[in-house]
Protein backbone atom coordinates (compact mmCIF):
# COMPACT_ATOMS: atom_id res chain seq x y z
CA UNK A 1 0.00 0.00 0.00
CA UNK A 2 1.53 3.28 -1.03
CA UNK A 3 0.71 6.51 0.69
CA UNK A 4 -0.83 7.29 4.04
CA UNK A 5 -3.82 5.53 5.60
CA UNK A 6 -5.29 6.41 8.97
CA UNK A 7 -8.19 5.40 11.16
CA UNK A 8 -8.98 6.97 14.52
CA UNK A 9 -11.78 6.10 16.95
CA UNK A 10 -12.37 7.68 20.32
CA UNK A 11 -15.33 8.88 22.37
CA UNK A 12 -13.61 11.24 24.81
CA UNK A 13 -12.10 13.70 25.54
CA UNK A 14 -12.13 14.66 21.86
CA UNK A 15 -14.60 12.54 19.89
CA UNK A 16 -13.06 11.05 16.75
CA UNK A 17 -14.44 8.76 14.10
CA UNK A 18 -12.41 9.20 10.97
CA UNK A 19 -10.80 7.17 8.21
CA UNK A 20 -8.67 8.68 5.52
CA UNK A 21 -6.02 8.02 2.97
CA UNK A 22 -3.68 10.15 0.98
CA UNK A 23 -1.63 8.95 -1.99
CA UNK A 24 2.00 9.96 -2.60
CA UNK A 25 2.09 13.42 -4.15
CA UNK A 26 -1.52 14.07 -3.23
CA UNK A 27 -2.60 16.97 -1.05
CA UNK A 28 -5.46 16.12 1.27
CA UNK A 29 -7.16 19.03 3.03
CA UNK A 30 -8.89 18.51 6.38
CA UNK A 31 -11.46 21.26 6.52
CA UNK A 32 -13.84 22.09 9.32
CA UNK A 33 -14.78 24.64 11.94
CA UNK A 34 -12.72 24.96 15.11
CA UNK A 35 -13.32 22.02 17.38
CA UNK A 36 -14.00 19.67 14.48
CA UNK A 37 -10.93 17.60 15.36
CA UNK A 38 -8.82 18.42 12.33
CA UNK A 39 -5.70 19.38 14.26
CA UNK A 40 -6.11 16.36 16.53
CA UNK A 41 -6.08 14.12 13.44
CA UNK A 42 -2.88 15.75 12.24
CA UNK A 43 -1.27 15.38 15.67
CA UNK A 44 -2.35 11.75 15.80
CA UNK A 45 -0.68 11.06 12.45
CA UNK A 46 2.50 12.60 13.86
CA UNK A 47 2.23 10.60 17.08
CA UNK A 48 1.94 13.75 19.19
CA UNK A 49 -1.51 12.63 20.26
CA UNK A 50 -2.55 9.08 20.97
CA UNK A 51 -6.24 8.37 20.37
CA UNK A 52 -7.85 5.53 22.30
CA UNK A 53 -8.05 3.44 19.16
CA UNK A 54 -6.37 3.93 15.86
CA UNK A 55 -4.14 2.80 13.05
CA UNK A 56 -1.65 4.80 11.01
CA UNK A 57 0.29 3.24 8.17
CA UNK A 58 2.57 4.85 5.64
CA UNK A 59 3.84 2.96 2.58
CA UNK A 60 3.13 -0.29 4.40
CA UNK A 61 5.01 0.75 7.56
CA UNK A 62 2.76 0.73 10.61
CA UNK A 63 3.19 3.72 12.95
CA UNK A 64 0.27 2.99 15.17
CA UNK A 65 -2.02 0.05 15.58
CA UNK A 66 -3.92 -0.28 18.83
CA UNK A 67 -4.98 -3.82 17.83
CA UNK A 68 -1.36 -5.03 17.86
CA UNK A 69 -0.23 -2.46 20.47
CA UNK A 70 2.13 -0.83 18.03
CA UNK A 71 3.04 2.78 18.69
CA UNK A 72 6.06 4.36 17.05
CA UNK A 73 7.22 7.49 18.89
CA UNK A 74 7.16 10.79 17.05
CA UNK A 75 10.94 11.07 16.83
CA UNK A 76 11.10 7.67 15.19
CA UNK A 77 8.42 8.52 12.61
CA UNK A 78 9.63 10.39 9.59
CA UNK A 79 7.09 13.20 9.67
CA UNK A 80 7.55 16.75 8.51
CA UNK A 81 5.29 19.04 10.52
CA UNK A 82 4.69 22.73 9.95
CA UNK A 83 2.83 23.81 13.09
CA UNK A 84 0.36 26.67 13.16
CA UNK A 85 2.78 29.14 14.73
CA UNK A 86 5.82 27.46 13.15
CA UNK A 87 7.36 26.66 16.57
CA UNK A 88 10.87 27.48 15.39
CA UNK A 89 13.67 27.05 17.92
CA UNK A 90 14.11 30.68 19.04
CA UNK A 91 17.75 30.27 20.14
CA UNK A 92 18.91 28.93 16.79
CA UNK A 93 19.58 30.60 13.46
CA UNK A 94 17.46 29.71 10.45
CA UNK A 95 20.22 27.38 9.27
CA UNK A 96 20.51 25.68 12.67
CA UNK A 97 16.74 25.27 12.81
CA UNK A 98 16.81 23.37 9.54
CA UNK A 99 19.96 21.45 10.49
CA UNK A 100 18.19 20.32 13.68
CA UNK A 101 16.12 18.02 11.47
CA UNK A 102 19.18 16.59 9.74
CA UNK A 103 20.28 14.32 12.58
CA UNK A 104 20.69 11.38 10.20
CA UNK A 105 23.27 13.19 8.09
CA UNK A 106 26.97 13.29 9.03
CA UNK A 107 27.68 16.52 10.95
CA UNK A 108 29.90 17.87 8.18
CA UNK A 109 27.09 17.70 5.61
CA UNK A 110 24.35 19.30 7.73
CA UNK A 111 25.13 22.98 7.29
CA UNK A 112 25.42 22.78 3.52
CA UNK A 113 22.24 20.70 3.20
CA UNK A 114 20.40 23.21 5.43
CA UNK A 115 21.57 26.06 3.21
CA UNK A 116 20.35 24.14 0.16
CA UNK A 117 16.90 23.64 1.69
CA UNK A 118 16.68 27.30 2.69
CA UNK A 119 17.35 28.31 -0.88
CA UNK A 120 14.60 25.92 -2.01
CA UNK A 121 12.18 28.07 0.01
CA UNK A 122 13.75 31.30 -1.27
CA UNK A 123 15.59 32.31 1.88
CA UNK A 124 19.10 32.77 0.51
CA UNK A 125 21.03 35.28 2.55
CA UNK A 126 18.91 34.95 5.68
CA UNK A 127 20.53 31.74 6.95
CA UNK A 128 22.15 33.39 9.97
CA UNK A 129 19.09 35.22 11.24
CA UNK A 130 17.25 34.07 14.31
CA UNK A 131 13.46 33.57 14.12
CA UNK A 132 12.83 36.86 15.96
CA UNK A 133 14.63 38.66 13.13
CA UNK A 134 12.44 37.13 10.41
CA UNK A 135 8.99 38.15 9.17
CA UNK A 136 6.01 35.82 9.54
CA UNK A 137 6.28 34.64 5.94
CA UNK A 138 10.01 34.01 6.30
CA UNK A 139 9.44 32.07 9.52
CA UNK A 140 6.88 29.93 7.71
CA UNK A 141 9.43 29.16 5.00
CA UNK A 142 12.02 28.14 7.61
CA UNK A 143 9.42 25.84 9.16
CA UNK A 144 8.71 24.29 5.74
CA UNK A 145 12.45 23.82 5.09
CA UNK A 146 12.88 22.27 8.52
CA UNK A 147 9.99 19.87 7.88
CA UNK A 148 11.44 18.87 4.49
CA UNK A 149 14.90 18.40 6.03
CA UNK A 150 13.55 15.43 7.94
CA UNK A 151 13.13 13.72 4.55
CA UNK A 152 9.60 12.96 5.68
CA UNK A 153 7.35 10.17 4.52
CA UNK A 154 4.41 12.49 5.03
CA UNK A 155 4.23 16.27 5.21
CA UNK A 156 1.76 17.73 7.70
CA UNK A 157 0.71 21.37 7.47
CA UNK A 158 -1.34 22.80 10.35
CA UNK A 159 -2.98 26.04 9.19
CA UNK A 160 0.39 27.18 7.86
CA UNK A 161 -1.00 30.30 6.25
CA UNK A 162 -3.16 31.63 9.07
CA UNK A 163 -0.47 33.74 10.76
CA UNK A 164 0.64 35.78 7.74
CA UNK A 165 -0.93 38.77 6.02
CA UNK A 166 -2.98 38.40 2.86
CA UNK A 167 -0.29 39.46 0.38
CA UNK A 168 2.31 37.12 1.85
CA UNK A 169 -0.24 34.36 1.89
CA UNK A 170 -0.89 34.37 -1.82
CA UNK A 171 2.88 34.36 -2.46
CA UNK A 172 3.27 31.40 -0.09
CA UNK A 173 0.45 29.55 -1.90
CA UNK A 174 2.34 29.87 -5.14
CA UNK A 175 5.57 28.74 -3.50
CA UNK A 176 3.90 25.71 -1.96
CA UNK A 177 2.39 24.81 -5.31
CA UNK A 178 5.88 25.12 -6.82
CA UNK A 179 7.57 22.95 -4.18
CA UNK A 180 4.77 20.41 -4.32
CA UNK A 181 5.51 19.32 -7.84
CA UNK A 182 8.91 18.12 -6.58
CA UNK A 183 7.59 16.26 -3.56
CA UNK A 184 6.51 12.67 -3.89
CA UNK A 185 4.96 12.25 -0.49
CA UNK A 186 1.43 12.54 0.84
CA UNK A 187 0.67 16.02 2.14
CA UNK A 188 -2.05 16.67 4.70
CA UNK A 189 -3.19 20.27 5.14
CA UNK A 190 -5.39 21.41 8.01
CA UNK A 191 -7.36 24.55 7.32
CA UNK A 192 -10.62 26.25 8.17
CA UNK A 193 -10.38 28.27 4.99
CA UNK A 194 -12.40 26.71 2.20
CA UNK A 195 -10.84 28.86 -0.50
CA UNK A 196 -7.43 27.64 0.59
CA UNK A 197 -8.57 24.04 0.23
CA UNK A 198 -10.11 24.77 -3.18
CA UNK A 199 -6.86 26.29 -4.37
CA UNK A 200 -4.40 23.74 -3.04
CA UNK A 201 -6.07 20.41 -2.38
CA UNK A 202 -6.59 17.39 -4.62
CA UNK A 203 -8.97 15.87 -2.11
CA UNK A 204 -10.75 17.20 0.87
CA UNK A 205 -12.35 15.83 4.04
CA UNK A 206 -15.09 17.95 5.51
CA UNK A 207 -15.08 17.47 9.28
CA UNK A 208 -17.61 18.24 11.96
CA UNK A 209 -17.33 17.22 15.63
CA UNK A 210 -14.64 14.64 14.92
CA UNK A 211 -16.47 12.95 12.04
CA UNK A 212 -16.05 13.12 8.31
CA UNK A 213 -19.21 14.58 6.82
CA UNK A 214 -18.00 14.20 3.27
CA UNK A 215 -14.88 13.31 1.37
CA UNK A 216 -14.11 14.14 -2.25
CA UNK A 217 -12.78 16.65 -4.74
CA UNK A 218 -12.98 20.17 -3.35
CA UNK A 219 -15.18 21.54 -6.15
CA UNK A 220 -17.57 18.58 -5.88
CA UNK A 221 -17.86 19.21 -2.17
CA UNK A 222 -18.56 22.86 -2.77
CA UNK A 223 -21.18 22.42 -5.48
CA UNK A 224 -22.57 19.02 -4.60
CA UNK A 225 -22.52 18.60 -0.82
CA UNK A 226 -24.13 15.35 0.28
CA UNK A 227 -26.15 16.80 3.14
CA UNK A 228 -27.58 20.10 4.25
CA UNK A 229 -25.09 20.10 7.14
CA UNK A 230 -22.17 19.75 4.71
CA UNK A 231 -23.68 22.40 2.46
CA UNK A 232 -23.82 24.89 5.33
CA UNK A 233 -20.20 24.09 6.29
CA UNK A 234 -18.97 24.80 2.78
CA UNK A 235 -20.73 28.14 2.98
CA UNK A 236 -23.81 27.50 0.83
CA UNK A 237 -26.44 29.99 1.94
CA UNK A 238 -29.33 29.31 -0.40
CA UNK A 239 -30.90 26.04 0.67
CA UNK A 240 -34.65 25.45 0.40
CA UNK A 241 -37.04 22.52 0.93
CA UNK A 242 -39.08 21.02 -1.94
CA UNK A 243 -40.68 17.77 -3.14
CA UNK A 244 -39.77 15.81 -6.27
CA UNK A 245 -42.63 15.77 -8.80
CA UNK A 246 -41.13 13.84 -11.69
CA UNK A 247 -38.32 13.46 -14.19
CA UNK A 248 -38.06 14.46 -17.83
CA UNK A 249 -35.08 12.54 -19.14
CA UNK A 250 -35.57 13.84 -22.68
CA UNK A 251 -35.10 17.47 -21.60
CA UNK A 252 -32.57 16.51 -18.93
CA UNK A 253 -34.69 17.93 -16.15
CA UNK A 254 -36.17 17.00 -12.83
CA UNK A 255 -39.27 18.88 -11.78
CA UNK A 256 -39.77 19.95 -8.15
CA UNK A 257 -42.65 21.39 -6.25
CA UNK A 258 -41.17 24.27 -4.27
CA UNK A 259 -43.86 25.60 -1.96
CA UNK A 260 -46.50 25.24 -4.68
CA UNK A 261 -44.22 26.72 -7.28
CA UNK A 262 -42.75 24.56 -10.06
CA UNK A 263 -38.95 24.44 -10.21
CA UNK A 264 -36.84 22.80 -12.93
CA UNK A 265 -33.48 21.42 -11.87
CA UNK A 266 -30.71 19.36 -13.49
CA UNK A 267 -31.78 15.76 -14.10
CA UNK A 268 -31.17 13.82 -10.86
CA UNK A 269 -33.19 10.60 -11.32
CA UNK A 270 -31.94 9.03 -8.08
CA UNK A 271 -34.68 10.95 -6.25
CA UNK A 272 -38.03 9.15 -6.60
CA UNK A 273 -41.11 11.29 -7.26
CA UNK A 274 -42.77 12.23 -3.98
CA UNK A 275 -39.48 12.42 -2.05
CA UNK A 276 -38.91 15.42 0.17
CA UNK A 277 -35.59 17.02 -0.70
CA UNK A 278 -33.51 20.10 0.00
CA UNK A 279 -32.09 22.01 -2.94
CA UNK A 280 -29.32 24.50 -3.16
CA UNK A 281 -28.10 26.97 -5.69
CA UNK A 282 -24.66 28.62 -5.50
CA UNK A 283 -25.04 32.39 -5.44
CA UNK A 284 -22.92 32.65 -8.57
CA UNK A 285 -25.62 30.79 -10.55
CA UNK A 286 -28.42 33.20 -9.80
CA UNK A 287 -29.14 35.84 -12.41
CA UNK A 288 -30.54 39.09 -11.08
CA UNK A 289 -32.40 40.80 -13.92
CA UNK A 290 -31.92 44.52 -14.34
CA UNK A 291 -35.27 46.33 -13.98
CA UNK A 292 -34.85 48.01 -17.38
CA UNK A 293 -34.22 44.76 -19.23
CA UNK A 294 -37.08 42.34 -18.64
CA UNK A 295 -36.01 38.69 -18.64
CA UNK A 296 -36.50 36.55 -21.71
CA UNK A 297 -39.50 34.27 -21.67
CA UNK A 298 -37.35 31.13 -21.82
CA UNK A 299 -35.17 32.03 -18.79
CA UNK A 300 -34.72 29.25 -16.22
CA UNK A 301 -36.96 29.31 -13.17
CA UNK A 302 -38.08 32.89 -13.23
CA UNK A 303 -39.09 34.07 -9.76
CA UNK A 304 -40.03 37.44 -8.32
CA UNK A 305 -39.37 39.00 -4.96
CA UNK A 306 -38.54 42.08 -2.93
CA UNK A 307 -35.16 43.26 -1.63
CA UNK A 308 -35.30 42.71 2.13
CA UNK A 309 -31.84 43.91 3.09
CA UNK A 310 -28.83 45.35 1.45
CA UNK A 311 -25.38 45.34 3.11
CA UNK A 312 -22.45 46.99 1.35
CA UNK A 313 -19.16 45.22 2.11
CA UNK A 314 -16.63 47.11 0.05
CA UNK A 315 -16.78 46.07 -3.58
CA UNK A 316 -19.49 43.47 -2.89
CA UNK A 317 -23.01 44.05 -1.69
CA UNK A 318 -24.86 41.24 0.03
CA UNK A 319 -28.48 41.45 -1.02
CA UNK A 320 -31.24 39.46 0.66
CA UNK A 321 -34.41 38.81 -1.30
CA UNK A 322 -37.80 37.76 0.06
CA UNK A 323 -39.81 35.70 -2.44
CA UNK A 324 -43.38 36.29 -3.42
CA UNK A 325 -45.59 33.34 -2.52
CA UNK A 326 -45.33 30.81 0.26
CA UNK A 327 -41.53 30.48 0.64
CA UNK A 328 -40.62 32.32 3.84
CA UNK A 329 -36.86 31.72 3.66
CA UNK A 330 -34.88 34.43 2.01
CA UNK A 331 -32.24 34.16 -0.70
CA UNK A 332 -28.82 35.79 -0.50
CA UNK A 333 -26.74 36.93 -3.43
CA UNK A 334 -23.50 38.85 -3.76
CA UNK A 335 -23.93 41.74 -6.17
CA UNK A 336 -20.97 43.88 -7.27
CA UNK A 337 -21.49 47.18 -5.45
CA UNK A 338 -21.08 49.10 -8.70
CA UNK A 339 -23.89 47.11 -10.38
CA UNK A 340 -26.09 47.53 -7.31
CA UNK A 341 -25.62 51.29 -7.44
CA UNK A 342 -26.21 51.49 -11.18
CA UNK A 343 -29.52 49.62 -10.84
CA UNK A 344 -30.44 51.61 -7.72
CA UNK A 345 -30.90 48.39 -5.79
CA UNK A 346 -32.41 49.20 -2.41
CA UNK A 347 -34.62 47.78 0.30
CA UNK A 348 -38.19 47.34 -0.83
CA UNK A 349 -37.40 47.26 -4.52
CA UNK A 350 -39.12 44.62 -6.68
CA UNK A 351 -36.73 42.27 -8.48
CA UNK A 352 -36.89 39.24 -10.74
CA UNK A 353 -34.37 36.44 -10.74
CA UNK A 354 -33.50 33.36 -12.75
CA UNK A 355 -32.27 30.28 -10.93
CA UNK A 356 -30.10 28.32 -13.38
CA UNK A 357 -31.59 24.83 -13.50
CA UNK A 358 -28.29 23.12 -14.30
CA UNK A 359 -26.70 24.47 -11.10
CA UNK A 360 -29.41 23.35 -8.70
CA UNK A 361 -28.28 20.41 -6.58
CA UNK A 362 -30.55 18.13 -4.55
CA UNK A 363 -29.86 16.69 -1.10
CA UNK A 364 -31.89 14.69 1.42
CA UNK A 365 -34.37 16.92 3.20
CA UNK A 366 -32.91 18.51 6.31
CA UNK A 367 -33.90 16.46 9.31
CA UNK A 368 -36.33 18.41 11.42
CA UNK A 369 -34.56 19.67 14.50
CA UNK A 370 -35.33 17.46 17.45
CA UNK A 371 -37.85 19.18 19.72
CA UNK A 372 -36.36 20.79 22.79
CA UNK A 373 -36.60 18.51 25.82
CA UNK B 1 37.78 36.41 60.06
CA UNK B 2 36.94 32.75 60.49
CA UNK B 3 38.50 31.38 57.30
CA UNK B 4 37.82 27.68 58.02
CA UNK B 5 34.12 28.48 58.51
CA UNK B 6 34.00 30.48 55.30
CA UNK B 7 35.75 27.73 53.35
CA UNK B 8 33.38 25.15 54.87
CA UNK B 9 30.36 27.22 53.82
CA UNK B 10 31.65 27.65 50.27
CA UNK B 11 32.42 23.93 49.99
CA UNK B 12 28.99 23.05 51.34
CA UNK B 13 27.31 25.47 48.93
CA UNK B 14 29.18 24.21 45.89
CA UNK B 15 28.62 20.53 46.65
CA UNK B 16 24.94 21.20 47.33
CA UNK B 17 24.59 22.94 43.96
CA UNK B 18 26.47 20.15 42.20
CA UNK B 19 24.14 17.51 43.61
CA UNK B 20 21.00 19.59 43.06
CA UNK B 21 21.78 20.60 39.46
CA UNK B 22 20.81 17.31 37.76
CA UNK B 23 18.10 16.65 40.34
CA UNK B 24 16.56 20.10 39.88
CA UNK B 25 16.61 19.86 36.10
CA UNK B 26 15.05 16.41 35.93
CA UNK B 27 12.49 16.97 38.69
CA UNK B 28 11.64 20.50 37.52
CA UNK B 29 11.19 19.32 33.96
CA UNK B 30 9.06 16.40 35.05
CA UNK B 31 6.85 18.62 37.20
CA UNK B 32 6.57 21.13 34.36
CA UNK B 33 5.35 18.60 31.78
CA UNK B 34 3.57 16.00 33.87
CA UNK B 35 -0.19 15.87 33.85
CA UNK B 36 -0.32 13.34 36.66
CA UNK B 37 -3.17 13.65 39.14
CA UNK B 38 -1.16 13.77 42.35
CA UNK B 39 1.14 16.44 40.98
CA UNK B 40 -0.16 19.20 43.24
CA UNK B 41 0.65 17.10 46.32
CA UNK B 42 4.21 16.58 45.10
CA UNK B 43 4.52 20.31 44.46
CA UNK B 44 3.31 20.98 48.00
CA UNK B 45 5.92 18.60 49.46
CA UNK B 46 8.62 20.27 47.34
CA UNK B 47 7.58 23.68 48.69
CA UNK B 48 7.33 22.52 52.31
CA UNK B 49 10.87 23.63 53.36
CA UNK B 50 9.85 27.19 52.42
CA UNK B 51 7.13 27.39 55.05
CA UNK B 52 8.40 25.08 57.77
CA UNK B 53 10.32 26.89 60.57
CA UNK B 54 14.01 25.96 60.13
CA UNK B 55 14.25 24.65 63.68
CA UNK B 56 11.27 22.35 63.11
CA UNK B 57 12.69 21.16 59.83
CA UNK B 58 16.12 20.74 61.42
CA UNK B 59 14.63 18.79 64.30
CA UNK B 60 12.98 16.28 61.93
CA UNK B 61 16.17 15.92 59.91
CA UNK B 62 18.15 15.36 63.10
CA UNK B 63 15.72 12.63 64.18
CA UNK B 64 15.72 11.13 60.68
CA UNK B 65 19.52 11.04 60.49
CA UNK B 66 20.04 10.00 64.11
CA UNK B 67 21.37 6.65 65.31
CA UNK B 68 17.84 5.47 66.13
CA UNK B 69 16.51 5.93 62.58
CA UNK B 70 16.85 3.51 59.65
CA UNK B 71 18.84 6.09 57.65
CA UNK B 72 21.20 6.69 60.56
CA UNK B 73 21.68 2.95 61.15
CA UNK B 74 22.38 2.18 57.49
CA UNK B 75 24.90 5.03 57.42
CA UNK B 76 26.55 3.84 60.62
CA UNK B 77 26.78 0.27 59.29
CA UNK B 78 28.20 1.40 55.93
CA UNK B 79 30.65 4.11 56.94
CA UNK B 80 31.38 3.24 60.54
CA UNK B 81 30.39 6.61 61.98
CA UNK B 82 27.16 8.45 62.63
CA UNK B 83 25.49 10.81 60.16
CA UNK B 84 24.42 13.65 62.46
CA UNK B 85 27.05 16.20 63.45
CA UNK B 86 29.19 15.34 60.40
CA UNK B 87 29.85 17.24 57.18
CA UNK B 88 28.09 14.51 55.14
CA UNK B 89 25.00 14.82 57.29
CA UNK B 90 25.11 18.58 56.91
CA UNK B 91 25.44 18.22 53.12
CA UNK B 92 22.47 15.85 52.97
CA UNK B 93 20.40 18.27 55.06
CA UNK B 94 21.50 21.15 52.86
CA UNK B 95 20.45 19.29 49.71
CA UNK B 96 17.04 18.58 51.22
CA UNK B 97 16.30 22.08 52.50
CA UNK B 98 17.33 23.58 49.15
CA UNK B 99 14.97 21.42 47.11
CA UNK B 100 12.35 24.16 46.61
CA UNK B 101 15.02 26.68 45.56
CA UNK B 102 16.47 24.23 43.05
CA UNK B 103 13.22 22.90 41.61
CA UNK B 104 10.77 25.80 41.50
CA UNK B 105 12.65 28.24 39.21
CA UNK B 106 13.66 25.33 36.98
CA UNK B 107 10.08 24.11 36.75
CA UNK B 108 8.83 27.60 35.86
CA UNK B 109 11.40 27.97 33.10
CA UNK B 110 10.52 24.59 31.57
CA UNK B 111 6.84 25.53 31.79
CA UNK B 112 7.60 28.65 29.79
CA UNK B 113 8.77 26.63 26.77
CA UNK B 114 5.82 26.43 24.34
CA UNK B 115 4.68 22.79 23.99
CA UNK B 116 4.75 23.22 20.19
CA UNK B 117 8.48 23.87 20.35
CA UNK B 118 9.07 20.61 22.21
CA UNK B 119 6.80 18.82 19.75
CA UNK B 120 8.73 20.35 16.88
CA UNK B 121 11.93 18.95 18.39
CA UNK B 122 10.47 15.47 18.41
CA UNK B 123 9.17 15.89 14.84
CA UNK B 124 12.76 16.81 13.92
CA UNK B 125 13.75 13.34 15.07
CA UNK B 126 15.25 14.36 18.42
CA UNK B 127 14.98 11.85 21.25
CA UNK B 128 13.82 13.28 24.60
CA UNK B 129 17.49 13.54 25.69
CA UNK B 130 18.53 15.36 22.53
CA UNK B 131 15.54 17.63 22.90
CA UNK B 132 16.55 18.41 26.50
CA UNK B 133 20.15 19.21 25.61
CA UNK B 134 19.66 21.02 22.31
CA UNK B 135 16.32 22.78 22.70
CA UNK B 136 14.95 22.81 26.24
CA UNK B 137 18.06 23.56 28.34
CA UNK B 138 19.23 26.37 26.03
CA UNK B 139 15.79 27.94 26.50
CA UNK B 140 15.40 27.16 30.20
CA UNK B 141 18.90 27.91 31.44
CA UNK B 142 18.16 31.29 33.04
CA UNK B 143 15.76 29.46 35.37
CA UNK B 144 18.30 26.72 36.03
CA UNK B 145 20.98 29.32 36.78
CA UNK B 146 18.63 31.19 39.12
CA UNK B 147 17.89 27.93 40.91
CA UNK B 148 21.58 27.19 41.40
CA UNK B 149 22.43 30.69 42.62
CA UNK B 150 19.51 30.71 45.04
CA UNK B 151 20.50 27.32 46.41
CA UNK B 152 24.09 28.45 46.86
CA UNK B 153 23.19 31.72 48.56
CA UNK B 154 20.63 30.02 50.74
CA UNK B 155 23.19 27.42 51.84
CA UNK B 156 25.59 30.14 52.92
CA UNK B 157 22.90 31.80 54.99
CA UNK B 158 21.03 28.89 56.57
CA UNK B 159 21.34 28.85 60.35
CA UNK B 160 18.65 26.93 62.22
CA UNK B 161 18.85 23.67 60.32
CA UNK B 162 22.65 23.71 60.27
CA UNK B 163 22.76 24.14 64.01
CA UNK B 164 20.24 21.35 64.64
CA UNK B 165 21.77 18.79 62.26
CA UNK B 166 25.42 19.76 62.34
CA UNK B 167 26.00 21.27 65.73
CA UNK B 168 28.87 23.69 65.59
CA UNK B 169 32.00 21.61 65.19
CA UNK B 170 34.84 23.77 63.85
CA UNK B 171 36.15 22.56 60.49
CA UNK B 172 33.38 19.95 60.24
CA UNK B 173 29.99 21.63 60.57
CA UNK B 174 30.65 25.18 61.74
CA UNK B 175 29.52 27.35 58.81
CA UNK B 176 30.09 31.04 58.39
CA UNK B 177 26.54 31.90 59.47
CA UNK B 178 27.07 30.11 62.76
CA UNK B 179 30.47 31.67 63.11
CA UNK B 180 28.92 35.14 62.81
CA UNK B 181 26.48 34.26 65.57
CA UNK B 182 29.37 33.01 67.72
CA UNK B 183 31.29 36.26 67.16
CA UNK B 184 28.28 38.29 68.26
CA UNK B 185 27.85 36.09 71.32
CA UNK B 186 31.50 36.71 72.13
CA UNK B 187 31.06 40.48 71.74
CA UNK B 188 33.47 40.43 68.76
CA UNK B 189 31.49 42.99 66.75
CA UNK B 190 34.35 43.69 64.35
CA UNK B 191 34.68 40.01 63.40
CA UNK B 192 30.92 39.67 62.91
CA UNK B 193 30.81 42.83 60.82
CA UNK B 194 33.65 41.65 58.56
CA UNK B 195 32.07 38.29 57.84
CA UNK B 196 28.60 39.75 57.43
CA UNK B 197 29.92 42.26 54.91
CA UNK B 198 31.65 39.49 52.97
CA UNK B 199 28.44 37.40 52.84
CA UNK B 200 26.53 40.47 51.72
CA UNK B 201 28.95 41.07 48.86
CA UNK B 202 28.96 37.42 47.74
CA UNK B 203 25.15 37.32 47.71
CA UNK B 204 24.83 40.60 45.84
CA UNK B 205 27.36 39.59 43.19
CA UNK B 206 25.68 36.20 42.68
CA UNK B 207 22.21 37.70 42.27
CA UNK B 208 23.47 40.47 39.95
CA UNK B 209 25.22 37.94 37.71
CA UNK B 210 22.04 35.87 37.49
CA UNK B 211 19.92 38.86 36.57
CA UNK B 212 22.42 40.01 33.96
CA UNK B 213 22.57 36.55 32.40
CA UNK B 214 18.78 36.21 32.28
CA UNK B 215 18.41 39.61 30.69
CA UNK B 216 21.03 38.81 28.07
CA UNK B 217 19.27 35.63 26.98
CA UNK B 218 15.93 37.44 27.06
CA UNK B 219 17.30 39.97 24.58
CA UNK B 220 18.79 37.29 22.39
CA UNK B 221 15.46 35.48 22.04
CA UNK B 222 13.49 38.75 21.82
Amino acid sequence: MHGLAFTFRQDAPIPLEVDGRCAPGELLALVGPSGSGKTTILRSIAGLYRPASGRVAINGEVWQDTASRTFVRTWQRRVGLVPQNYALFPHMTARANVAASLGDLPTSRRASRATELLSLVNLEGLEDRRPAELSGGQQQRVAVARALARDPKVLLLDEPFSAVDKGTRSRLYQELAGIRSRLLMPIVLVTHDLDEALMLADNMCLLQRGRILQHGKPLDLLHRPATVEAARLVGQRNIFPARVVGHDAARGLTRLDWRERPLDVAHQPQWAPGTDVAWLIPSSKIVLHAPKEPPREDSDNLVAGTVASHVVLGSTTITTIAFDGRETRTLQIDVPTLAAERNRLGVGQRVSLSLLASAIHLMPAARPRSPAP
Amino acid sequence: MDWPALWLSLKLGMLTVLILLPLGVLAGRWLAYSRMRGKVLIEAVVALPLVLPPTVFGYYLMVAFGGGSPIGQVWQATFGHQLVFTFEGLLLASVIFNIPFAIQPTQRSFEAIPPEVREAASCCGMTPWQSLLRVELPLAWPGVLTAMVLSFAHTLGEFGIVLMVGGSIPGETKTVAISIYDRVQAFDDAGAAQMSALLLVISLVAITLTFAASRRIGRRLG
